[in-house]
């Protein structure tokens, strides 16, 4: 059933095209957009391009080329206090804000590519309707080319909207940020007003084994991947076995039990950790619990001692991971076929060899992409061990705590102790360690490559 | 010899069953615990026993009734305004972006997808102090607007998370599709009374699930809240009710809180779980 794909570059109207052979008006198009197409009746077409050419000049000559000045400096000037001999009184000169100007730049920057974007679908534009004319073909009218956004441009009109989402509210924030990592915004040395651009001086003092920060990357970076690997495969098998031994034949109540578990990750995770964590307080119900029965005299040291609160966070993990793996194994367990546990039981084969042979390789290979996002979802689990731990026991004089992941040391050192440049290469190293693992596993596995193989 | 294979097997059966009873237990015992914290008569946040000396239903109606420093209803409010239009906003990107991705073929749609899976690797809140400054740029940091921004912050983005929506959108047999075009169709059509109708599970979780995220996150609430408690969203309430200014007056009213935010939120989770797992295996079958 597989298409051959039809090659979209035999359209005559390219933007080298339109360079080349574009006519007087097509090319006088290049500095008055939409000239072309108003000399060939397409007003409405015409005028927004070129109304759109005049916002643009406006701006940047209003805001724009101020901004981009800027942005080398960052901005030079101090707030300074001024004696005002007349009043009396000391005056607050107003001072550059580099936070202001760089985020104003970026956006600046985001606004010059788009304008050169549209500069571009301008030129094919009035090329087309040159082609178009000189070749005696019909040209689209403004009615008809809003038409077509219903129809064969359909994903024009459904993408406008969620892209320029995704670009406002993701991506130009993410460019924000990671330009912050190569200044020195930071409150140390006060750095939160005015602050310069520091090339990698950042990375250099987070990768360096020596020094103080460097220490605490490597050792919480050794923690996230620790953790996440046992958070992932932990939860991965016991929540498969729980699930086969739920599905099992002489299982009773298989609803029931489902209920059970499936009501536990109903109740809001938040709810839950908190719940947990004050659960585990030394004078927290657990050890009231078993204090009352006899079995302990001191208070458990579930997050005050650095080994206690790592595996505590990893088993209170399972306990919110193993139904979620459940639920959503449950399905693809009961479509592995019937035969293969038959013939491997009439061949003598004992519960954990079905398990290791086919039950386990089975599920592995349909669930390989699954695991990938539990993976990254646990690099960057935030809401369990930020609500269960906050990241103690914490060491006097670190940022870091022991069982501090790099997202949670990433929100403590931006929101709690605002060094925003170190912070922000945190966030960077985080996406490298992701990418890194992303790239080895998620390309090899069949569902990237062969996306219309499932039909 | 039958008899006593028939007999190990109810022995291995009882097992079986105790071991899952015990499960059940321990999956279940902190939210038993929560529901005997919220009908404690007595204050304070730790007791020295498990089951309270005690009962009473004064939590429930302190917490409703006490709005002087932490406004419980307000705040139910807030997060059930802000759901509601981030709901309907994600709900329209998300459907829109997996059906672009999973039946038009465009020039950028490979780029699209995989640079929607590279944003997905970055964590979430790096961008939480740029996005910030952006809507107080924008004027969307103050009063009333900080509803807006929340609407804004849980729904601007969501296109990117598509793939469940177009991993079902990809089962729908595109025979259909084709025999519509046929008899004329245009591509609009194909998606509204086509694709739509026929998704009915993958649009019930679409909804629920961007429905609920305002109820479950805290992190971009209360950067973006700050101090203007009059628009905080119940995670934030719930959770500044555990801080140590609060913690001793309102832990049992915390408990009550968490069970009556719990409730809705478990049976919308439950009732969605259906149309999940139908959502993965599939629109038409055969």
């Amino acid at each position: 059933m597989k298409k051959k794909k039809i090659k979209h570059n035999t359209t005559p109207y390219t933007f080298e095209n339109a360079v080349i052979k574009g006519d007087a008006t097509t090319k006088l198009s290049m500095v008055l957009m939409g000239v072309g197409l108003l000399k060939r009746k397409r007003f409405v077409k015409g005028a927004l391009y070129l109304l759109s050419e005049i916002a643009f000049i406006l701006f940047m000559v209003l805001n724009g080329f101020n901004n981009l000045a800027k942005l080398p400096s960052l901005g030079t000037s101090a707030q300074k206090e001024v004696w005002n001999e007349a009043k009396g009184i000391f005056e607050y000169s107003a001072g550059d804000n580099s936070l202001l100007i760089l985020l104003y730049g970026v956006a600046t920057l985001f606004l010059l590519v788009g304008f050169i974007l549209i500069w571009r679908s301008n030129l094919i534009a009035n090329y087309k309707a040159q082609y178009q004319e000189e070749h005696g073909l019909h040209l689209n009218t403004f009615k008809e080319d809003v038409k077509s956004l219903f129809d064969e441009n359909l994903h024009k009109l459904l993408l406008t909207g969620p892209v320029a989402g995704v670009l406002v509210f993701t991506i130009l924030p993410l460019v924000f940020m990671i330009s912050m990592a190569f200044t020195n915004y930071s409150i140390q040395d006060n750095h939160l007003i005015l602050f310069d651009w520091v090339g990698l001086k950042n990375f250099v003092d987070i990768l360096n084994f020596g020094s103080s920060i460097g220490k605490q990357f490597w050792g919480v970076l050794a923690w996230t991947l620790v953790w996440a690997v046992f958070a992932t495969f932990l939860n991965y098998i016991f929540g498969m076995l729980l699930a086969i031994l739920i599905n099992r034949k002489d299982t009773r109540g298989k609803a029931f039990w489902r209920f059970c578990f499936i009501l536990s990750i109903a109740v809001p995770q938040f709810v839950s950790l908190l719940i947990m964590r004050t659960m585990l307080q030394p004078e927290g119900a657990i050890n009231v619990l078993l204090k009352n029965a006899g079995l302990i005299n001191n208070a458990l040291p579930f997050f005050s001692n650095a080994t206690w609160a790592r595996v505590t966070v990893i088993v209170i993990n399972l306990w919110v991971g193993i139904p979620y793996t459940m639920m959503q194994v449950t399905g693809i367990l009961q479509n592995i076929p019937a035969e293969l546990y038959e013939s491997a039981k009439m061949d003598g084969a004992n519960a954990f060899t079905t398990f290791t042979k086919i039950t386990l390789p089975y599920m592995l290979f349909v669930t390989t992409p699954y695991l990938i996002t539990q993976f990254t979802g646990n690099v960057n689990n935030f809401n369990v061990i930020y609500l269960l731990s906050g990241g103690d026991p914490t060491p006097v004089g670190a940022t870091a705590g022991k069982t501090d992941l790099l997202v949670t040391w990433l929100y403590k050192l931006t929101i709690d102790k605002q060094y925003y440049s170190i912070g922000a290469v945190i966030g960077i190293m985080t996406f490298v360690v992701l990418a890194i693992v992303a790239l080895l596993t998620y390309r090899n596995t069949g569902s990237y490559k062969d996306e219309e193989g499932f039909m | 010899m039958k008899s006593s294979y028939s007999q190990k097997r109810k022995i291995k059966n009882i097992i079986v069953h105790v071991f899952l009873a015990i499960l059940a237990a321990i999956w279940l015992l902190p939210i038993f615990w929560v529901v005997l914290t919220s009908f404690r008569a007595e204050p304070g946040s730790y007791v020295d026993t498990f089951f309270p000396k005690s009962y009473t239903f004064d939590n429930y109606i302190k917490l409703f009734t006490d709005t002087n420093i932490l406004n419980f209803p307000r705040m139910f409010m807030n997060t059930l305004i802000i759901a509601i239009f981030s709901c309907l906003i994600s709900c329209f990107f998300v459907l829109s972006v997996a059906y672009c991705m999973s039946r038009l073929r465009f020039k950028l749609r490979k780029p699209f997808m995989n640079i929607a899976m590279i944003l997905g690797l970055f964590p979430g809140f790096m961008s939480m102090v740029a996005i910030y400054y952006i809507l107080k740029t924008v004027g969307l940091s103050e009063g009333a607007m900080i509803r807006v921004a929340l609407v804004l912050v849980y729904s601007a983005g969501s296109g990117v998370g598509f793939y469940i929506a177009k991993g079902f959108f990809d089962t729908i047999p595109k025979a259909i599709d084709e025999a519509a075009y046929i008899d004329g169709a245009t591509k609009w059509q194909v998606f509204t009374r086509l694709t739509i109708p026929l998704s009915k599970p993958i649009i019930v979780y679409t909804v629920l699930t961007s429905f609920l995220a305002p109820w479950l996150d805290f992190i971009f609430a209360k950067v973006i809240c700050r101090a203007n408690a009059d628009y905080y969203t119940v995670a934030i309430g719930l959770w500044n009710m555990l801080t140590k200014e609060y913690i001793d007056v309102w832990y049992t009213r915390f408990a009550a809180g968490a069970v009556c935010v719990s409730i809705p939120i478990a049976v919308l989770f439950i009732y969605m779980q259906r149309f999940y797992a139908e959502g993965m295996s599939g629109a038409v079958k055969g």
